[in-house]
């Protein structure tokens, strides 16, 4: 693999940086738009010597995935919606198995079948935990190649630190689209000691790892356990940026896809004179509501563009606590917004507000 | 499972030792189960082999999802059927490592269907060992994958009829068909006989996965007598004279001879 600045396509980027990051095993299975990835994956993952698997389901993977978390490898799947539907299983085993692991969305329209075409509609399944049972995930949204490399390196490091799944929420146009990235910047993995893994009671007591507690005290106790430590990812996790926020009036919230669109928009706004500042939640969860709650007492509202009927903007919500307006715009089925939509609806707002 | 100091004192029959794999606990598993008698078997087998400390196996959802409890060798929980594609994951990263997964009809034959017959057909180098008791114990005793015609259940109270319910699953034959299984075996639990060439059984499966050779499964049928309503012996009788009517014991595959 070469070093230097690399034109690369999303899904393939988003491979080498797995690769990067000291992932000893992938499982994946076949699903528009990310089969580049898996592809990459079965090539590359053998040139290094690593363990490739193309499974026969979405179920099986996560679950040798899950196997290979067991053993205290770094491992990863990738897939895209109704794939990540099937997943859910295994993630709610492995959160509750308190095991790392990387799970790669290139979300496509929904629900259902949906299409192929690039969506933000599996948000709340993202952020909200999505299986069955009381726990979260972390989850991931980057809005170039370049962060989805930063970024899937960094779900490997976090998935270890707290003994958790970690998700990265892309899109078909992320996992499709082709920018320069370059990888000379990350360091050697150096993932922690994993006392915890099954590798065979060689001088040691027999350990298990497992979700099954029949006793309600055992059973409260861990989820209590796992509450601390999603209040800790609380804490040190959050990650945003923000774009001329310090003058700003108006306030856009969006990340990945329709955060890269809002930006021109947000130029052309500027351009005539409007204030509009942008805060992009690069963590989906832990969520950067403080930035956004903070806004609220400078800004006169707030628009949320997202490639779904709206399912970030509860978030918002959430953070601005009735304070200001909170405007949604945005287009779904696989459709990407505009600059100029995004635009329009700012003007809209401005009239309505 | 409650009378722990009652199961100290009892006094254990001459020349009895306990396996160091198997730990000294008494089990959950209800008066003439065939799950104690298997997790004893491998037990012996582990300690024979002196593969204890390189073992891992996958407990199943079902009956034996506490097996974690009474082997002295790294167990992990798998979700229900995904046991062969855990286990796939666990020997892909670890391959110098024993890996075996202990499964239920109902894990295996239904739920996990599509996993163990793509771990048998990529000839994942793992164990399985399969057992077949016809019934759905956990769960209070609805019909299996395997649950025999005419078998009363929860869920087949008349009696499991083929235009209905379908047909019991044959595993071993199923999986013999795929050119990625090694070794499959089907043996019964009734007699002490049985019982042995049980034990050999599993002892061939993991000679199998220790000479890399892949896939390979063993199928107990065992007795279940609290959900079929017999008694343990007539348990016992009816493996043996009913269910082996259905499930022929024998080899179903043996590609250990062609490798030697």
């Amino acid at each position: 693999m070469e070093s230097g600045r690399l034109l690369m396509a999303g899904n393939e980027a988003i491979g080498e940086a797995a690769i990067r990051a000291g992932c000893d095993a992938y499982f994946g299975y076949p699903i528009t738009p990310q089969n580049e990835l898996t592809a990459y994956m079965s090539r590359r993952m053998l040139e290094e010597g690593r363990v490739f698997i193309q499974s026969e389901s979405e179920l099986a993977a996560i679950n040798m995935v899950l196997g290979a978390a067991v053993s205290g490898k770094r491992a990863m799947t990738s897939s895209s919606s109704p794939g990540i539907s099937l997943k859910q299983e295994g993630i709610s085993y492995m959160a509750g198995m308190e095991l790392p692991g990387v799970i790669v969305n290139i979300v496509r329209g929904g629900p259902g079948l949906g299409n192929i075409a690039p969506a933000q509609s599996d948000y709340w399944q993202a952020t909200r935990g999505g299986g069955h049972g009381d726990y979260r995930t972390i989850c991931l949204g980057p809005s170039t190649l370049q962060e989805c490399v930063d970024l899937v390196y960094l779900a490997f490091d976090l998935a270890d630190k707290y003994r958790n799944p970690a998700l990265v929420l892309a899109d078909g146009r992320l996992g499709q689209m082709m920018e320069p990235v370059t990888f000379d910047h990350l360091p050697e993995p150096n993932p922690p000691e994993k006392p915890w893994a099954l590798t065979g009671a060689e001088g040691r007591e027999q350990q298990s790892i497992k979700s099954l507690f029949l006793n309600e005290d055992v059973l409260e106790a861990l989820n209590v356990k796992l509450g601390k430590k999603y209040d800790e990812i609380e804490k040190n996790e959050k990650r945003h940026e923000e774009v001329r926020m310090d003058d700003a009036e108006i306030c856009i919230v969006a990340y990945g896809t329709s955060a890269r669109v809002a930006k021109e928009s947000l130029k052309r706004a500027r351009d005539e004179g409007l204030k509009v500042g942008m805060i992009r939640p690069i963590s989906l969860w832990p969520y950067p509501y403080e930035p956004i709650r903070a806004a609220a007492d400078r800004v006169e509202f707030f628009l949320v563009p997202e490639m779904s009927l709206g399912q970030m903007i509860e978030d918002v919500r959430l953070a601005v606590e009735g304070k200001k307006p909170v405007y949604h715009t945005g287009r779904v089925g696989g459709n990407v917004s505009s600059a100029k939509e995004i635009l329009d609806a700012l003007h809209d707002c401005c009239e309505k507000n | 499972m409650h009378s722990t100091t009652a199961a100290k004192k009892t006094k254990r029959p001459r020349g009895y030792r306990r396996p160091e794999t198997l730990v000294d606990v008494p089990t959950h598993y209800c008066a003439g189960c065939g799950h104690g008698i298997v997790h004893r078997l491998i037990a012996e087998v582990i300690d024979e082999l002196g593969i204890r400390e390189k073992t891992v196996a996958v407990a199943p959802v079902g009956c034996a999802v506490l097996a974690y409890d009474y082997w002295r060798i790294d167990v992990t929980e798998a979700p229900h059927g995904r046991t062969p594609a855990v286990a796939t994951g666990i020997k892909r990263v670890q391959p110098d490592k024993v890996v075996f997964t202990y499964q239920g009809d109902g894990d295996l034959a239904a739920i996990g269907t599509a996993e163990i017959v793509h771990a048998a057909n990529r000839g994942e180098n793992i164990c399985v060992f399969f057992i077949n008791n016809t019934v759905y114990g956990m769960t209070g005793g609805q019909m299996a994958p395997t649950t025999i015609l005419d078998q009363k259940t929860q869920t087949t109270p008349g009696g499991r009829v083929q235009s209905v319910h379908g047909n019991p699953i044959r595993v071993c034959e199923l999986l013999a068909t795929l050119d990625g299984s090694a070794y499959l075996e089907r043996v019964a639990l009734s007699s002490p006989g049985n019982v042995r060439k049980a034990k050999r059984a599993i002892r061939k499966a993991f000679d199998v996965q220790l000479a890399g050779l892949g896939f390979s499964l063993v199928e107990f049928l065992s007795p279940c007598p609290t959900y079929w309503r017999m008694q343990p012996v007539d348990a016992l009788r009816h493996v043996d004279q009913v269910l082996a009517k259905t499930f022929p014991l024998g080899v179903f595959k043996d590609n250990t001879a062609s490798e030697a």
